[in-house]
């Protein structure tokens, strides 16, 4: 109780950050695409095409569970025409 | 085994289902039943116009010849997709504002409406789609010639390219049936995204099938399918990284580019948060949609003999196994993802032809300008569809230059990186103020020119456009500026090659242009508008003062909009200032709403050109520039909550002033009236009681006897019809009236009103379409008729037309039943249209009316009761009243 955070507008505090995590879903997205041009493509310890699929599906998976959270989560900004009956 | 006629029904009702959704989904949006249209459901489906005939056969072969590639082409959309917090939305948000019609008119409206960029980015985008419609044109012929194949008639290329021809008119029709029956690019084509929306089901429910068949049904379960995967050749491709990220890079920026994503995307978007929703399922769509690439490749290269086409495996897989019903259905599946992709990308380039090149030069080539007669529409109408035929003429020349035998997957990608040349401008217009449109034109221009010359040209094969030896040398021997090995860097994929090369150069002269010029002002204006669009919650004036009248204006709109849809936005607009009619003030707000509109239908260079024409004002005012130049945005948006405020006191003001200038025109018709009235009541009171004294005193003979009383009878009668008129009146006015009401036939109605009002025979002439009429009516149609009887007299006595002739136009919309009352005379001056439905009022030239001015003000009484509407319709060319009828009772009569 003693330790109560200072924060007044946390609601709109927490819609910036998930701004700000929606904005940062495309990098990941991008670097995560990426990483299967850094396995090594043959010798022994090459990866087989099997794991590749199996990895970028589960990826591709994982971006659309994270958008879908964060669509739910965002308000976007009223549109214009929404304004004018405010 | 299938016959291949029966393949060829098959597909004939498949289209004819697909014009029965999409007719029927025009049909629900005309009655207004158009939520569910509007979902996000439709929305997302409606972006699947991303995945083409290139995805559903191109993506196997593509596989089947480069392994895991194909992927890229789907990462990449993905990427922008869930990113969509930092274009698209933007994107969305700026075509809604500026009501943008296409990816043309984005970059002309951004860059100051200029019209000759426009043009540049429709050439881009023509030229950019063509190899894209002929990889369509070519998967549907083959996948057609793989059924002939089946009944044992091996087709040659006669009849491929007669394949290809039938297939390309055949989509001409359905484009132009449903994508050129509305105008307004901004009112959306609903039976065009419905019957998309319904081919990317089918699309997808396709390969999905033939999918799980391949991996359960041949290959016996997950496990043994990826067992065959890493013993196939496919897991001996190694990827190269360049590839892998340039690949990603075109696919995910051409996923903005394309005329026909920005279609479905910005312009037919019908609400912002759909985008919320697309930006996990649209992604959802392409994983699944991609998810059985893979395996039928591998199934396919094990099952097919060596060098069929692994293009085709989606259908010749489940041929090859006997099952010809799943065949049948994947070659549906494919159909859909060609047919819709030519669809959607044929009306987005016809409406960047017609607005950006047909109509600019029709218009130059009218004398008159922007009060021109006629009807705009029909020439933009027209224009559109032949530049949809055009288009897919394009198409197929180059389907028949190309050969028809290249891998579907290079076609697309030569496409992409073509569209792709417009992501610097569009994104460099988006986020940075500093770009101007010399910037834009360079490294547009430079970009298509790099582009041509390194993979669009050698497209049609070494020799064919671009000589061998300047493939290999380069032109006069010049070696740095060999096609596919521009300054000397040898070795580069030629794809790569061309997407590196002419991102950096488009890129560059972009910014180097943009730094060395500057931009106009309406440029600045409109630089500001879309940079700042989610702070900009109010636009900025682009119009300063105007001195056009609001009927020159009203007369153009109606011949680019439409009566109905003019006349509405006027209406609307002079409700929103406080006044009645059709005729608002023209205030620099209005204009700018007016441009916006126009600019809907025919693009914003051409609407801000023809405005202009009209307003003679400055475009942009010193004070507009300061605010552009003014950084600090609080002082903005603090005027703006006092412009707020303040024009709510306008608004007030000017129903006010309105009121006063009415009430004094009135007190002055009063005063006139009062002796005008006195004058009528005398003069048969007088010659009354002359006549009864002269019988009272008697002594006279019967013949003159007799016509004295008739003297007196007949002025008896002029009192009495005066003083039912204004008992009428009143009674109406108190409310005091009982409505007969009774069911009857307009058409009736107007005849028997025509006849009553008891026209001469050299008097004025009526011109009428009975066919128009028939609407069954439920009201008081006594009461109707005598409004009727009124406004057909009237024109009678007025019109001063050599040949006077009164239309009597009859039209139904869903706002109920109108009746207008149209003549060919001098018409009624703006200033006493506010008046004439006043009581006692009467314009100029009292003697010859003969009334006492109360017809109309009945009139507009009546309608008042029986819940209608009359005024008056200016810009009509003469005298026109409107009478609107009650829509319950049409609606009930229905």
């Amino acid at each position: 109780m003693s330790r109560s955070p200072v924060f007044l507008a946390r609601a709109s505090y927490r819609q910036r950050r998930l701004r700000d995590a929606i904005r940062a879903l495309p990098v990941l997205g991008g670097v995560l695409c990426l990483i299967p041009l850094l396995w090594p493509h043959a010798g022994a310890e090459a990866q087989r095409t099997s794991s590749a699929i199996i990895y970028l599906f589960v990826v591709w998976t994982l971006l659309i569970v994270l958008a879908a959270v964060l669509s739910r989560l965002v308000r976007p900004d009223p549109a214009p025409d929404a304004t004018e009956d405010a | 085994m299938l016959t291949f006629n029966l393949l060829v029904v098959i597909s004939l009702a498949y289209v004819a289902f697909l014009f029965t959704i999409a007719f029927a989904a025009e049909r629900r949006a005309a009655r207004g039943q158009d939520a569910w249209l509007r979902s996000p459901l439709i929305y997302t489906l409606s972006l699947s116009i991303y995945c083409t005939a290139w995805t559903f056969y191109g993506a196997v072969g593509y596989a089947a010849r480069s392994g895991l590639e194909y992927l890229t082409i789907y990462l990449g959309p993905t990427i922008v997709v869930i990113g969509w917090w930092w274009v698209v939305r933007k994107l969305v948000r700026i075509g809604r504002a500026q009501r943008i019609t296409s990816v043309a008119d984005l970059i002309s409206s951004r860059f100051g409406k200029s019209t000759a960029l426009g043009v540049l980015v429709t050439l881009i985008a023509v030229v950019a789609a063509t190899p894209y419609i002929a990889l369509q044109l070519q998967s549907v012929t083959l996948s057609f010639a793989v059924f002939a194949d089946g009944t044992g008639t091996s087709w040659g290329e006669g009849e491929l390219n007669a394949a290809a021809l039938a297939v390309a008119a055949g989509l001409v029709l359905f484009t132009i049936l449903f994508g050129t029956r509305n105008l307004d690019a901004n009112e959306r084509h609903h039976g065009v995204v419905m019957a998309i929306a319904a081919e990317a089901v089918i699309k997808l429910c396709a390969l999905v099938t033939v999918g799980i068949f391949v991996v359960w049904g041949i290959a016996g379960g997950p496990a043994q399918t990826l067992a065959l995967i890493d013993a196939s050749p496919i897991s001996a491709w190694t990827q190269s990284g360049s590839r892998w990220v340039g690949l990603t890079f075109v696919s995910g920026a051409a996923f903005l580019c394309l005329p026909r994503m920005f279609q479905v995307l910005v312009v037919e978007n019908s609400d912002e948060r759909h985008l919320a929703t697309a930006s996990w399922a649209f992604p959802l769509y392409l994983m699944v949609m991609s998810l059985f690439v893979v395996p039928i490749a591998v199934v396919g290269l094990n099952l097919m003999p060596a060098g069929s086409n692994p293009d085709l495996f989606v259908l010749t897989v489940p041929l090859s196994q006997g099952h010809e019903g799943l065949a049948v259905f994947s070659f549906l599946g494919g159909f859909s993802s060609a047919t819709s992709m030519v669809i959607v990308a044929t009306i987005a380039l016809s409406t960047m032809v017609s607005n950006h090149i047909v109509v600019p030069l029709w218009l130059s080539s009218q004398r008159q300008g922007a009060m021109m007669s006629g009807d705009v529409r029909a020439v933009v109408l027209l224009s559109r569809r032949l530049s949809i035929a055009g288009v897919l003429g394009l198409g197929y020349v180059y389907y028949r230059l190309s050969g028809g035998g290249t891998a579907l997957a290079a076609i697309g990608l030569i496409s992409f990186t073509g569209a792709v040349q417009i992501l610097p401008a569009m994104l460099g217009g988006l986020f940075w103020r500093g770009a101007t449109r010399w910037g834009a034109a360079a490294g547009l221009t430079l970009g298509f020119a790099v582009w041509a010359w390194s993979l669009f040209l050698p497209s049609f094969g070494a020799g064919a456009v671009i000589p061998a030896d300047v493939l290999a040398h380069g032109p006069w021997g010049i070696g740095w500026l060999r096609p596919q090995a521009m300054f000397g860097i040898v070795g580069m994929d030629p794809v790569v090659h061309a997407v590196f090369w002419s991102m950096l150069v488009n890129a560059g002269a972009f910014f180097v242009g943009s730094v060395l010029t500057f931009p106009t002002p309406m440029e600045r204006l409109q630089g500001a508008q879309f940079v700042n669009v989610f702070e900009h919650s109010t636009g900025t004036r682009a119009w300063a003062q105007s001195a056009a009248e609001a009927e020159d204006l009203l007369i153009m709109s109606q011949r680019i909009l439409g009566p109905s849809e003019a006349q509405a936005i006027f209406q609307r607009e002079a409700a929103r200032q406080g006044k009645v009619g059709y005729l608002p003030d023209v205030t620099p707000g209005f204009v700018d709403l007016l441009e916006r509109e126009l600019a809907g239908s025919v693009g914003a260079a051409t609407a801000h050109a023809m405005i202009g024409q009209l307003i003679e004002g400055a475009s942009v005012s010193v004070e507009d520039l300061i605010r552009v130049a003014d950084e600090a945005a609080q002082i903005l948006e603090y005027s703006n909550r006092l412009e707020a405020k303040s024009a709510e006191q306008d608004r007030t003001a000017r129903a006010l002033r309105d009121a006063n200038e009415k009430l004094t025109a009135l007190s002055i018709q009063k005063d006139a009236f009062l002796s005008q009235i006195s004058h009528e009541l005398r003069t048969p009171m007088t010659s009354i009681r002359s006549f009864s004294e002269i019988l009272r005193d008697g002594g006279m003979e019967a013949v003159d006897q007799e016509k004295y009383a008739g003297i007196i009878h007949a002025e008896a009668l002029r009192l009495t019809r005066l003083l039912d008129d204004l008992l009428d009146l009143s009674v109406l006015e108190n409310g005091q009236v009982t409505l007969n009401v009774e069911t009857g036939s307009l058409r009736d109605l107007i005849d028997r009103a025509v006849s009553a009002a008891g026209l001469r025979a050299d008097g004025i002439r009526i011109a009428r379409r009975k066919s128009d009429e028939a609407v069954p009516l439920t009201t008081d149609l006594d009461r109707l008729t005598q409004v009727f009887i009124n406004l057909i007299a009237n024109a009678q006595k007025y019109c001063t037309a050599a040949q006077p002739e009164l239309r009597i136009v009859v039209q139904r919309s869903a706002g109920g039943t109108t009746v207008d009352f149209i003549d060919n005379g001098a018409g009624i001056e703006a200033r006493s249209q506010q008046v004439i439905f006043e009581k006692f009022s009467r314009l100029a030239d009292h003697g010859k009316a003969g009334g006492a001015g109360l017809g109309l003000a009945i009139c507009r009484e009546i309608m008042a009761r029986l819940g209608g509407t009359i005024a008056y319709l200016p810009g009509q060319g003469g005298a026109a009243f409107r009478v609107t009828l009650p829509k319950a009772e049409a609606l009930a009569a229905e």
